[in-house]
């Protein structure tokens, strides 16, 4: 009986283990191809029977995305805009968070209520009002465009989940620094960010990938060259080069490099925040 | 729930200083200092939120009752809602409108039962979970960008992956498929791209529900004999059905607001056949400069998901009162 129930729990496992592998090869699938093409020749890219292993590897696609077409120089407008977006919105959406839950101050509920209200309302609806207010602020063709938007994009979310976590921290510890003459500067600075920084580091990276991937705000404002960003440089390959399928996906493959990566190591904090602000990516 | 939650700083101040006058003047001053520290806090984001953010909402109505000009000095014209009459008469938008039913019909499905089954399949101990896990999320954390373009190449008519698979090994079709060359074609690759990436967002959710489920509740169920099918049924599903609301609702949302991937893959063409709303409304906002005309789209888009939102979790609630 015992020994029969064993048996039928290892064979149940068996059987979750085999479903989940096939569904794994299908997902990583278009990657795999994705891979194998870009270390292949343009004139083997659409070869039949497929390549997963290319016959004649070649590193030529990175080195041509990496050199001759400018793409380091999106990589790091990207990076730029990504790195100051996140301190902003991070520290920003800290502020707003810790107000939110920690003071009891008039028009209090009516603040979280239009937070909520921007965070349900589609972003793209957004877009052509948000294009008048760029050109009048003068951010259109500009990084700051991006960075102003993305910051202010963000808070929303940043500010909701930030907000559930600082409601957590026990009281005692802020009346214990009252008692000592903290002001709320003192506590918000030595008290309330240290404890915080799991919640920090979900708030930021979520920031740091959304501003990383972003695409059709900066379609919208940026025609200059010299400030597009990855995911635009990306697209124009496509556009310019409508069989350089190896020089996309090289360019591809650097572009989300980092992304996999940051996920990867933060995968635990990540998934935590998911699941409890349940927020799509 | 709000109010609950107040300054406790501020409370504990209040009571101690109830005993001696000075005192109470101290915790005044302080008490005050609190208030003006909270607006302190609150003003630099919140301004920003409300420039970048709300104003733009409520100015995307106001574009949309116009002819708005982008000349400067140019004044635009007021048409009340003649934008909003455009639509309803504009076949393309009704296309837009099939096209983006069709993606959420076949993508929210799609995306609630393969991610249900990832997340039941994980929901107990097994060689190598935590990897699964992270395969299964990679392409929800992968650029729109990046999977469009791959997509399209994997559908690509003649030395596309997925023709090599389907025509010259399975046999299941005679030729090989003209994917983005037609509408319906067009629309199912888009949607299995929509489901591929979106199947590792659900899947997290659930798992984080189903381990929710007290264990104890899945032992009784077992111990009864119940088979694992009737046990998920009886047990897990009624406990997670919540999630399952959340899940449904983002997910439609998420569906309205299809446009990377149309943009990228077929720019909705041929001959508009494959346009959702957000690429038409970007096509007559950005291409042909009609602001006023795209935020009727945009605006109506909203409209929409505000109402399936609201309706959704007026059918998801109604049966769980009934048994409460």
């Amino acid at each position: 009986m015992v020994v029969g129930s064993r048996r039928r729990a290892r064979a149940l496992m068996g059987g979750r283990f085999t479903l989940l592998s096939l569904g794994a090869v299908v997902m990583m699938l278009p990657f795999a191809y994705m891979l194998a093409t870009s270390f292949k020749p343009n004139a083997f890219v659409l070869q039949i029977p497929p390549q997963f292993f290319p016959h004649h590897p070649t590193t030529s696609n990175y080195t041509d995305a990496w050199t001759s077409n400018q793409f380091g120089h999106y990589f790091f407008n990207s990076l730029w805009v990504a790195v100051v977006t996140t301190v902003a919105a991070v520290l920003l959406s800290a502020m707003m968070a810790y107000a939110l839950a920690r003071f009891d101050f008039p028009g209090r509920t009516v603040a979280f209520g239009l937070i909520l209200v921007g965070l349900m309302v589609p972003g793209m609806m957004m877009l052509i009002p948000q294009f008048l207010l760029a050109k009048k602020l003068l951010l259109l063709n500009s990084l700051w465009g991006l960075v102003v938007f993305y910051t202010g994009g963000n808070l929303a979310l940043n500010t909701f989940l930030l907000r559930s976590f600082f409601q957590g921290i026990p009281h005692e510890l802020e009346e214990a620094m009252v008692v000592d003459g903290g002001g709320p500067w003192t506590r918000f600075w030595r008290l309330v960010l240290p404890l915080s920084r799991p919640a920090l580091a979900v708030v930021a990276i979520f920031t740091f990938l959304a501003s990383w991937d972003e695409f059709t705000w900066a379609l919208t404002i940026i025609n200059d060259p010299s400030k597009y960003t990855l995911p635009i440089g990306i697209a124009l390959f496509q556009g310019q080069h409508t069989t350089s399928w190896g020089l996309v996906f090289a360019a591809s493959a650097i572009a989300i490099g980092p992304v996999i990566a940051i996920f990867a190591a933060f995968q635990r904090q990540f998934v935590a925040g998911i699941a409890t602000g349940a927020v799509k990516a | 729930m709000t109010a609950s939650s107040n300054s406790s700083a501020a409370d504990s101040s209040g009571r101690s200083a109830s005993a001696l006058r000075p005192r109470i003047h101290l915790a005044n001053r302080r008490r005050r200092r609190e208030l003006g520290a909270a607006y302190l806090f609150l003003a630099p984001g919140f301004l920003l939120f409300a420039l970048v953010i709300l104003y733009p909402i409520v100015r995307a109505f106001q574009i949309s009752l116009y002819n708005w000009s982008l000349v400067p000095g140019a004044a635009s014209r007021f048409l009340g809602l003649h934008n909003y009459n455009r639509a309803i008469h504009d076949p393309i938008f009704w296309r837009a409108l099939e096209n983006t039913g069709f993606y959420m019909a076949v993508t929210v499905p799609g995306q609630i039962v393969l991610g249900l089954a990832a997340a039941v399949l994980l929901d107990a101990w097994l060689p190598a979970r935590g990897l699964f896990r992270t395969l299964f999320y990679i392409p929800v954390v992968t650029s729109w960008v990046v999977v469009s373009l791959l997509f399209q190449y994997l559908f690509i008519t003649d030395g596309g992956l997925i023709n090599w698979i389907i025509h010259d090994n399975l046999h299941l079709v005679g030729h090989n498929i003209d994917w983005l060359g037609a509408r319906w074609t067009a629309m199912l690759a888009l949607s299995i791209l929509g489901i591929w990436k979106g199947i590792g967002w659900a899947m997290v959710i659930f798992l984080a529900a189903l381990q929710g489920v007290p264990v104890e509740l899945k032992e009784a169920a077992a111990t009864d004999g119940a088979k694992a099918r009737a046990r998920f049924r009886a047990v897990s599903l009624p406990a997670i059905r919540p999630v399952v609301a959340f899940v449904t609702v983002m997910l439609v949302i998420g569906s309205f607001n299809v446009f990377i991937s149309v943009f990228l893959m077929t720019k909705g063409g041929p001959l508009d056949e494959t346009q959702v709303l957000l690429t038409y409304m970007y096509r007559w906002a950005f291409s042909y400069l009609d602001f006023g005309y795209g935020s009727a789209i945009s605006f109506i888009l909203t409209l929409i998901v505000f109402v399936l939102a609201i309706g959704q979790m007026r059918l998801f609630r109604r049966p769980s009162e009934a048994s409460s």
